[in-house]
């Protein structure tokens, strides 16, 4: 009996080191999603800049555009933050923004603070939307084709690698389609 | 050539660290003095070998060999020779060999200032951290090698992330390292003193200055990387939860557990195994937070090039160190027997309230940074953990904590009466709870957590008052100078420590409640108000740095119509690597900041046109910075007690009453 108590610290190490060791397997940032080649998520949700309209992949239909999850209170977001304006600017994509579990307000002047690269972004302020799109950190970045249905999922920030080799060919391929 | 001096180096010094880990050991064992001696050169050689090898990646760094694809990838011609130095850091395979340095650095002070020490327990306590060393050594050789050439070389190096050039990057994780690998020490006695069976006041004596020392060194790194936040990051934060963060403040809480609960082994005998524990948790969890910045298990601002094959390297070295300890400290623990009673009202008590609220204020963190893993690894569904999670739980734990902190200095040892307490703190109380109703009015809102804060800090600087007059009234000199000199610096060092976390109080409660934050778009003349000072934008100019281009504003700050200061807020963008960073002015002062940041140009006028401009006014932010460094002062004067050498000394001319059980 008394040994065991001290093992306990023993114990509750082993439990950390086999989930550190499955968290290895599982690079956070190329997992596939459940969701891709699945339809993508329904929600409506009030626009950012106009929070009396309402907004939803539906609305989307029929063109290729990017989800991209965002916060004022993420830091990795700032890293991202340039290329996605670049990627504005070039206007080669939409790229629609979820707020997420952020105030309307901060994320407002995050947004006049850093420059907007979305088409719209959306508030989704508990976080709903969210868990249903399979979230798992902020940011996280979607590609979702003409028919509505999860392409490819970036989690992280997006890196300009990324966005040159794999994001946009598979946008410019499902443009094409 | 010299990369390949700094490779053959490292080569060595691997074997030296196996030298060092295993002769010694073996020495013990058999109390063979001749084996036991290797450990003190040894020791020094290792830090001989590593430092040549650093020099060399430094003089590759300072010199741009760009065909070192370490210096290729993180440096650039036209960086300036100070950055291009502290990039020698600023990439995974530099800052490892940093890691390495200060840990051959630890060991060879430990060669310096235990002299006095029983030659098995520093033999052992040199040879637990040569095993630390071959571990890191074998890691750098086999999985990051900081001198791989590239053939052909590169033409121009790639650039150091504009991030880090700044010079709160250059020194922050130097003194973090310091900090992180400071614990190995702390961690290497806990080790020798269970393999030798002899946990007593003498242990903890000797641990208490090299644990310190090496939280003092945290504080500080810990300090600096906040303040970069602050300024380089651009959003006025100054603690954002990212798990990198955290994974340096986890060895934070529990060194500061350790410190207290040393004090308790060195005084009373008691928390012995407890102590022990605290060691090596609080160096596990420095190789921990090394493992989740290096193998990319976590998402974070922070995440450097990751490798799968580093991951598995640093997890399968975690578990052989921290396992092996871990099951060294199930078996002989034990053994270790607990030590004098105390009554649930004591110093003891509080202190262990202290251990006790540290360990699970820790374990929040831990649980919060690890979360998403957990329930990633049990496919149970998605979740993220945000900072609110930690803004809610965190004070949560930390008010008591630093409610008991004012009371423990006073409270005596085994046993300690209430009512006794009652009186002597009453008006301590009481003036903390008076400040904390009216302060925050004369402030302007009255909010409960400002009001929870202020009355923490005023209780805490009211009950340290009452600490010392207790003292000094206590004593037999005479003079104030006198009854001043008489006292131990161990304890002024409490004392000031203590004072810093209050200070550091201020500085949070202020700066939540009282903050402004105005987004505006200003054209060139225009002015904006905002808590009291008036901003007017100049204009924009053109400006170049060394290997950047910038946009530079100018701000007129003025309160009535006097004028403070100009802020120069600027927008750069690095030649190499295109990357557009915002440069944060900012007009400190002891009762609050004025912050200024860009956003974008709003008109088609472009830069010389209006401005996004993000203002802030931050009420003692600086208070925040102040306490920790404040704190750190608290740490040196304790150490430089000359206590811990005298009895060092005296204790080994007599090797006094311990019992090697082995």
């Amino acid at each position: 009996m008394k040994t065991l108590r001290w093992s306990i610290p023993l114990a509750v190490f082993a439990i950390l080191v086999v989930f550190l060791a499955i968290g290895l397997t599982r690079d956070p940032r190329e997992v596939p999603s459940p969701l891709i080649g699945k339809p993508a998520p329904a929600f409506r949700l009030a626009q950012l800049d106009q929070p009396d309209k309402l907004l939803g992949p539906a609305d989307l239909r029929g063109q290729v555009w990017l989800l991209n999850v965002w916060a004022s209170w993420c830091v990795s977001c700032r890293v991202e933050h340039p290329l996605l304006l670049d990627l504005a600017k070039a206007g080669i994509v939409p790229v629609v923004g979820l707020d997420y579990k952020d105030k309307p307000d901060d994320g407002r002047a995050w947004l006049a603070q850093h420059g907007d690269p979305y088409r719209v972004s959306v508030q989704d302020v508990d976080g709903r939307a969210g868990i249903d799109w399979g979230v798992y950190g902020v940011p996280e970045t979607f590609v979702i084709d003409k028919n509505g249905t999860i392409r490819f999922k970036h989690i992280g920030p997006v890196t300009a690698e990324a966005l040159q080799q794999t994001i946009l060919p598979l946008v410019r391929e499902l443009q094409r389609s | 050539m010299i990369p390949e001096i700094g490779q053959f180096a490292l080569v060595l010094a691997l074997f030296v660290a196996l030298v060092q880990a295993i002769v010694p050991l073996v020495g013990a064992a058999r109390h063979d003095n001749g084996l036991m001696s290797v450990a003190v050169p040894a020791a020094r050689v290792q830090l001989l070998l590593v430092g040549l090898a650093f020099a060399c990646l430094a003089y590759s760094f300072a010199t741009s060999d760009f065909s070192v694809e370490n210096v290729a990838q993180h440096s650039n011609s036209r960086l300036p020779l100070h950055y291009r130095i502290a990039a020698t850091w600023g990439s995974h395979e530099g800052s490892l060999l940093l890691w390495t340095l200060m840990l051959a650095g630890w060991g060879c002070a430990v060669t310096l200032f235990s002299r006095n020490l029983p030659l098995i327990l520093r033999s052992r306590v040199l040879a637990v951290m040569g095993v630390v060393a071959v571990g890191f050594l074998l890691f750098l050789l086999l999985t990051s090698d900081p001198f791989t050439r590239v053939f052909p070389a590169a033409a121009e190096g790639a650039d150091l992330n504009p991030l880090l050039q700044d010079p709160g990057m250059v020194i922050h994780p130097p003194m973090l390292y310091m900090g992180y690998v400071g614990f190995s020490v702390a961690f290497a006695f806990a080790i020798a003193a269970l393999l030798g069976g002899r946990l007593d006041a003498t242990w903890a004596r000797w641990s208490r200055p090299w644990t310190t020392v090496a939280w003092c060194f945290l504080t500080l790194g810990i300090a600096l990387g906040s303040v970069w936040a602050y300024y380089e990051l651009g959003w006025g934060g100054w603690w954002f939860w990212d798990p990198v963060e955290n994974a340096s403040f986890m060895p934070w809480l529990t060194g500061t557990a350790l410190i207290h609960s040393l004090a308790v082994t060195e005084k009373r005998g008691t928390f012995r195994s407890w102590t022990v524990l605290l060691a090596i948790v609080a160096f596990s969890l420095s190789l921990l937070g090394t493992f989740l910045v290096r193998s990319g298990v976590l998402v974070s601002v922070h995440a450097f090039a990751t490798d799968p094959a580093r991951g598995i390297f640093i997890l399968v070295f975690l578990a052989l160190v921290v396992g092996g300890s871990l099951a060294l400290y199930a078996a002989r623990a034990g053994a270790v027997g607990g030590g004098a009673g105390f009554a649930p009202v004591s110093r003891e008590s509080l202190l262990l309230a202290n251990n006790v609220l540290l360990g699970v204020a820790m374990a929040t963190v831990l649980i919060g940074t690890l979360f998403p893993l957990v329930v990633s690894a049990l496919d149970a569904g998605k979740l993220s953990v945000g900072p609110p999670y930690f803004n809610f739980l965190f004070p949560i734990f930390m008010a008591p904590l630093v409610y008991l902190m004012g009371i423990g200095p006073i409270a005596a040892w085994r046993n300690a009466s209430l009512p006794d307490l009652w009186v002597r703190l009453r008006w301590a109380l009481g003036v903390a709870i008076v400040v904390a109703a009216l302060l925050p009015f004369m402030l302007g809102t009255w909010m409960p957590l400002t009001a929870v804060g202020l009355f923490l800090s005023v209780w805490v600087v009211g009950a340290t008052v009452v600490a010392v007059r207790q003292r000094f009234s206590g004593m037999p000199q005479r003079g104030l100078i006198d009854r001043i000199t008489a006292n131990s610096p161990a304890w002024y060092g409490m004392l000031v420590a203590h004072l810093g976390i209050a200070v550091f109080i201020v500085g949070v409660t202020l700066v939540r409640g009282y903050e402004i934050e105005r987004d505006v778009r200003l054209a060139p003349g225009e002015s904006i108000d905002v808590g009291g000072y008036t901003f007017t934008f100049r204009g924009m100019a053109s400006a170049a740095g060394p290997n950047y281009d910038a946009l530079v504003g100018t701000f007129d700050v003025k309160r009535g119509e006097r004028v403070l200061d100009q802020l120069h807020p600027e927008k750069r963008s690095y030649r190499a690597s295109g990357q557009v960073m915002t440069e944060a002015a900012i007009e400190p002062g002891l009762l609050g900041d004025r912050y200024l940041s860009l956003g974008e140009p709003v008109t088609d006028a472009g830069p010389q046109g209006a401005w996004g401009v993000r203002i802030y006014v931050k009420p003692f932010v600086d208070w925040i910075w102040i306490g920790a460094l404040i704190m750190a002062l608290g740490g040196l004067l304790a150490v430089s007690d000359r206590r811990y050498r005298v009895a060092a000394r005296q204790r080994a001319a007599v090797p006094a009453g311990a019992v090697a059980a082995d």
